[in-house]
């Protein structure tokens, strides 16, 4: 059974259409990439499966949950996680707080017992802190976990948001366009994490990328946008020459 | 290791035993006669504004939304804390009673919260401030107009069971209860919808619960401040929860500086002794007083101790985690 199953999504802002007909089935453990040109819907499909946008029209289920009029937080509680084209991190708080944020859904003791402070509220914290440290040591974030996260350089500051998305613990990870803003050295390091949380975390991702060195180096199918449309969808090798793709991006008469 | 646990242990105490001083200080000095009616008096709308203050932080500070609404709070259970100690219980019992009245005049101006917690779901920003607006002065119309609790006459008969001793255990009821809050899961939920709304729902946060917390807690604390201050005062009326209250308090929160405890107390304190020390000038007070704030919103616009914290209100916890994260 896919993980994830997409159906006929289309959502519109007023006349325009955004994303029409999307299809998309995902087995566990693939990695697929969304390409193509500005505007072309992709950061709105993300916004479709997260919920911040209510679909017009299309199903999405993941993990055998409907996930059509659910609150974000709620399907990201079922085990989906994203990061954002333009980094969204919480600035003025520290890099561990950004990281313990994360595991609000999974707290387990009650409002009361955090005005009071019990032993009990003390072993949870505990623990959120730890596994917080932890995953910031994955990331090499360790000696930062004090410092505010707008104080980090930008390429930590990917890496953070990529390590919050991971701490909710999700089965599914979002990454809108990652590589964007990096030199080729971040690039190729950025491709060799993506790989790696993807054992480590035994993770399905889907990308949205601009970089083709990024998304024909890493994904195994790549689906092309145009118009809010799907007009190609395959291997690298094939999206590569495929002439409707080559137009969408060269315009026609190149292809 | 074990030296770590010891110090802040050792600190914990001498805090403790600092606090219980000043208890027994605040119950001594006024019945010893050391302190005159009129310094207690003070003392007590010091204390009382530390409370609305640090309250008022909770939604404008550390959450970010803009309300103007808090003295609508403060009225609800300052009304109803009064019709309760007048009204309700034998006036032979009100010493005893009283703390359960405060409870009871906060429980109500925290349900009043969960009300405008309600909009702030689908409106944020201006716009939720102007729904805070209109609550306050929606509070006070209605007052005006119960002929049952005087109108706009207001209303009297409440004896002074509000002492410094009393304002003095409530402000540390309240600073211990949402300093912990702060520092908790829920807490930093609060925290990140000030930073990013979507970006908290986006990582788990259940935004909704967050905010519904968030305002239910500040309104029970305005409301009990509400509740001690009728019954510092022994009478109240509608017009003394208008806009222009919640506004005193706004200046306290910026003064003191935003998503800080500390930041509250000396806002609060500063600002309202400052008012009394200048009451010699007369109605200029109220130049120089405000005067004060523009000078400190253009040096330092996050006001005195903006997102930052005193050491001793920081969780020991937290400090060892900063020790551990610099070496």
């Amino acid at each position: 059974m896919p993980l994830l199953q997409v159906k006929g999504l289309s959502h519109y802002f007023g006349g325009l259409k955004a994303v029409s007909d999307f299809n998309l089935d995902m087995e566990p453990g693939e990695l697929v990439g969304i390409i193509g040109p500005n505007g072309a819907g992709k950061t709105t499909v993300f916004n479709l499966i997260t919920g911040v946008y209510r679909p017009t029209e299309g199903q999405i289920w993941f993990n055998g949950h409907n996930l059509v009029g659910l609150q974000p937080h709620q399907i990201i509680n079922k085990g989906i996680a994203r990061t954002f084209q333009t980094i969204r991190l919480f600035k003025d708080l520290s890099v561990l707080d950004n990281v313990r944020i994360a595991r609000y859904s999974q707290v387990q003791y009650s409002p009361w017992s955090s005005f009071l402070h019990t032993r009990w509220f003390g072993e949870e914290e505990r623990k959120i802190r730890e596994e917080a440290l932890r995953l910031l040591g994955i990331f090499n974030l360790g000696s930062y976990a004090q410092a505010l996260a707008k104080n980090l350089p930008y390429g930590e500051q990917r890496r953070l948001e990529i390590a919050r998305a991971l701490a909710t613990k999700p089965r599914l990870l979002l990454l809108d366009e990652p590589a964007a803003g990096m030199n080729p050295g971040e690039i190729k390091r950025l491709m060799e994490l993506i790989q790696w949380i993807r054992r480590e975390f035994e993770l399905t991702i889907i990308l949205i990328e601009h970089q083709m060195r990024v998304v024909m180096g890493i994904c195994e199918r790549i689906q092309v946008l145009d118009f809010g449309e799907t007009i190609a969808e395959g291997k690298p090798k094939e999206i590569q020459n495929h002439p409707r793709v080559l137009e969408a991006y060269l315009g026609k008469g190149v292809a | 290791m074990k030296r770590r646990h010891t110090v802040p242990l050792q600190r914990g105490w001498l805090v403790a035993l600092l606090l219980v001083l000043i208890l027994f200080l605040s119950i001594l000095l006024p019945q010893l006669g050391i302190l005159n009616l009129y310094l207690q008096q003070v003392i007590m709308y010091v204390g009382i504004n530390i409370i609305l203050t640090i309250s008022l932080n909770l939604v404008n500070g550390y959450m970010g939304e803009f309300s103007v609404g808090h003295a609508g709070f403060m009225a609800i259970g300052a009304y109803v804390s009064s019709l309760l100690t007048v009204l309700v219980f034998p006036r032979s019992l009100g010493p005893f009673i009283f703390p359960l009245v405060l409870v009871l005049g906060g429980l109500a101006a925290a349900l009043a919260g969960l009300m405008v917690a309600l909009p702030s779901f689908k409106t944020r920003g201006d716009y939720l401030a102007i729904v805070t607006l209109a609550f306050n002065m929606i509070i006070k119309s209605v007052l005006e107009n119960i002929d049952a609790i005087g109108g706009p006459r207001g209303f009297m008969g409440m004896s002074k069971l509000t002492n410094v001793a009393w304002v003095y255990i409530w402000v540390l009821l309240t600073v211990f209860a949402i300093r912990n809050f702060v520092f908790s899961s829920y807490g930093r939920g609060i925290l990140s919808i000030r930073e990013d709304e979507v970006a908290a729902e986006l990582v788990s946060v259940n935004t909704r619960q967050a905010k519904i917390l968030a305002f239910v807690i500040s309104s029970f604390f305005a409301g009990v401040a509400g509740g001690l201050f009728a019954h510092v005062l022994q009478f109240i009326n509608p017009r003394s929860f208008t806009i222009l209250k919640s506004t005193d308090v706004l200046v306290m929160v910026y003064l003191g500086g935003i998503g800080s405890i500390t930041g509250s107390i000396l806002g609060a304190s500063i600002y309202t002794v400052l008012l009394e020390l200048l009451r010699p000038l007369g109605v200029w007070r109220w130049v120089v007083g405000p005067l004060m704030l523009v000078i400190l919103m253009v040096t330092r616009p996050r006001g005195i101790f903006g997102l930052r914290e005193a050491r001793w209100l920081i969780p020991a916890e937290e400090v060892q985690a900063d020790a551990t994260a610099t070496s």
